[in-house]
């Protein structure tokens, strides 16, 4: 016998394997043994001097901020503006956030990409890339955070975001923002690094920290964590994200569509032939 | 007798030359200044005026998106409403060409030809609303396949089924022209049309409920369920049934004179088994929406303002006309059949814009309103529609000589 049974159920594997090989995509960093990078940024220690806001105002060459943060008033992120720190009235006084995209392990706006212009690169940071997109704005429906911001008034319009500094960090150097920071609120390092040293912190100092780590589990896990003395949703975060990734929402229906694609057209034709079947005899015959 | 006439025709138009022939086409037949040109061309003036502005300046001069509402009337209606009321025709060419139910058979034409240039036309906004649409050819010629995307199987989708409905209406276009042998090709290509024509809606009519299933937090939660797919595909069978109806009714009294009197008796008993069917599928559909309701325990919901407003569109646009459609088809009323499609469609319109629109960041404080000039290029997008369509009514054989057409 040239099958005999192990032979089959190894072919069966490798077969299974390779279908299955499709599904990791998002773990093909883990393949090329790079690690994500990512930022932590401890809310505790923020003092809301903007020095991140100017400096990525010129690393990516936009308008300097004009305004400040001010407690009661959010201040969105914008076409020209990739980062933002707004101040917030809790419990424990004021405090303040910076907000910038997430950089989500699996973003839901590079799933949802018709174009791949929106992309999750092997290093970590999620990237638009100019000649790609071609504005249909799915991104924007699709981000959980509603970071992506588009060019409404221009004949040319692009999506806008921070990229974490994807050019500097190719160059081997820092994000902007974190470089700028004067109070080390802001740590650049690989996520599993990153993680490791906001546990330490909560676990050293319980008494400033609440026990979360924003962005460890949150939409599947991001990028960009926090740390909060807190609860977040004092701080204006979507406290109400789901725990899965965002791309998971729509695996469903789209692994349905090959299996519509083979079946239907095989019933559809069965269909055909059974209801088809005595016009052939009298050839034609039909008036 | 009709085959006959056609050769005739046909003798008669290679003796003009083609770019005669297509010149004589061009010419409007009939008066011009009927009430629904006197309406519909300044409309369709002002429209493309606005699409002008609109790539010259940018979306943001015409429409009132913004950076939380990245997807307005354009999409909303346009694109998802306008591909529900299209769903007739893959239900009718299943009907037909599939089943073999022959009594369908007089409106297979009129219906793909509205399928097809709704799919055109709205499918076409599509482009409109796009920011950057020369690049809509990058994930068409493949150096850019972002696969995991739902957009990029809508859009492949429309534009495989948009060449489906076109071979399916081809033959009428060869008749037309008086082509018998490019006729005869054309029809051997109809039923794979009709089969890969089929499962593409399937797909892509779930498909457009499949783009938001990751806007999850933004759409009311009366509305947003992981079953939206399925729910779109269900309620395109009614829609697009419901168009047939409506569209039909007035299709045959304009163009009265194309259709004889048997045509227009058949077509009333027609009406009574489109109905029947509408009723069954919207019993399954308001089946699976009281599930979902009761599975996702948003009863308590159902008090709040949004709740009132689901209970209009489930009651009053869902299970009343199916309760119509069941009354009409016991008191063979047809005028009931065509108010209680009126409704169903009104319906549909309803629950994509609440899904698209109106419930997506329901608890906002600025709240999206499209402004006058999306509106009018919506209508101007209807009026060209209608146009191309009475256009083609008038020269093709579409409505008549349907006998003859149909021998295969």
């Amino acid at each position: 016998m040239s099958v005999n049974r192990r032979n089959f159920i190894k072919a069966l594997g490798i077969t299974g394997g390779a279908l299955l090989g499709t599904k990791s995509l998002n773990a093909k960093s883990v393949l090329r043994d790079i690690e994500m990078k990512s930022i932590l940024i401890d809310t505790t220690r923020c003092e809301g001097c903007q020095s991140c806001e100017f400096a990525c105002a010129e690393a990516n060459g936009l308008p300097e901020p004009i305004d400040e943060p001010i407690a009661g008033f959010i201040r969105p992120l914008q076409t020209e503006q990739f980062t933002v720190v707004n101040c917030y009235d809790t419990s424990k006084g004021e405090m303040y956030v910076k907000k910038q995209c997430f950089h989500c392990n699996q973003p839901a706006c590079d799933a949802a990409c018709l174009t791949k212009a929106m992309n999750k690169t092997d290093e970590g940071p999620v990237v638009w890339r100019e000649d790609k997109c071609m504005g249909c704005r799915y991104c924007m429906i699709s981000c959980p955070f509603e970071i992506p911001k588009f060019e409404y008034n221009s004949p040319t319009p692009r999506i806008r975001k921070c990229s974490m500094c994807w050019e500097r960090q190719q160059k081997g150097d820092e994000p902007a923002c974190v470089t700028e920071c004067p109070n080390d609120a802001l740590m650049f390092g690989t996520r599993r690094e990153l993680l490791k040293e906001a546990q330490r912190r909560i676990i050293e100092s319980s008494d400033i920290y609440t026990d979360h780590i924003y962005g460890e589990q949150e939409a599947g896990g991001t990028g960009v964590l926090y740390l909060s003395s807190v609860p977040f949703d004092e701080l204006g975060f979507n406290t109400s994200v789901q725990m899965a990734s965002f791309p998971a929402l729509t695996k469903g229906f789209l692994y349905s569509v090959p299996s519509v694609f083979i079946l239907w057209p095989m019933m559809l034709l069965g269909l055909y032939k059974s209801t088809h079947h005595e016009e052939s005899n009298d050839a034609g015959g039909m008036q | 007798m009709n085959s006959a006439e056609s050769i005739r025709v046909s003798t008669l138009k290679s003796k003009r030359s083609v770019g005669q022939f297509l010149l004589d086409e061009l010419k409007p037949k009939g008066k011009f200044f009927t009430p629904f040109n006197i309406i519909s061309v300044p409309i369709m003036v002002l429209g493309l005026a606005i699409i002008i502005i609109r790539f010259w300046k940018g979306l943001g001069s015409v429409t009132n998106l913004s950076q939380s509402v990245p997807w307005g009337l354009w999409i909303g209606f346009d694109v998802v409403t306008g591909v529900a009321f299209a769903g007739g025709a893959y239900v009718i060419t299943f009907m037909v060409y599939i089943l073999n139910i022959k009594h369908y058979q007089p409106i297979v034409r009129v219906t793909v030809l509205n399928g097809f240039l709704a799919y055109l036309f709205y499918a076409g906004a599509l482009l409109l609303d796009l920011g950057r649409p020369w690049n809509v050819i990058n994930p068409i010629i493949g150096n850019s396949f972002g696969t995991s995307s739902v957009l990029f199987l809508v859009a492949w989708h429309f534009m495989l089924y948009m060449f489906a409905t076109l071979i399916e209406f081809s033959p009428a276009v060869a008749e037309w022209l008086g082509m018998k042998r490019v006729r005869k090709i054309l029809n051997s290509l109809t039923i794979g049309a009709v089969i890969f024509g089929i499962t593409l809606s399937t797909l892509h009519q779930s498909g457009l409920g499949a783009l938001y299933l990751m806007a999850k937090g933004k759409i009311h939660p009366l509305w947003y369920t992981e079953f939206i797919p399925i729910l779109f595909f269900v309620s395109s069978i009614f829609a697009g049934l419901s168009m047939v109806i409506f569209e039909g009714s007035i299709t045959y009294r304009v163009f009265s004179h194309k259709v004889s009197a048997d045509e227009h008796k058949k077509h009333d008993n027609l009406l009574f088994g489109l109905a029947k069917i509408c009723a069954g599928t919207m019993f399954a559909y308001l089946f699976m929406k009281l599930l979902i309701l009761v599975h996702d325990q948003h009863l308590a919901l159902l008090t709040s303002g949004y709740g009132y407003w689901y209970i209009i569109e489930v009651v009053g646009f869902v299970l009343l006309p199916m309760i119509l459609f069941v009354q009409s088809l016991k008191t063979r009323n047809v005028v009931i059949v065509k108010i209680a499609s009126l409704l169903t469609l009104i319906g549909i319109i309803l629950n994509r814009l609440n899904v698209t629109v109106i419930g997506f960041h329901w608890d906002a404080v600025v709240r999206y309103v499209p402004t006058w000039m999306e509106i009018v290029v919506t209508l101007a997008i209807i009026f060209i529609e209608i146009w191309v369509f009475r256009w083609i009514v008038h020269r093709m054989p579409v409505l008549d000589k349907v006998s003859s057409s149909n021998s295969r």
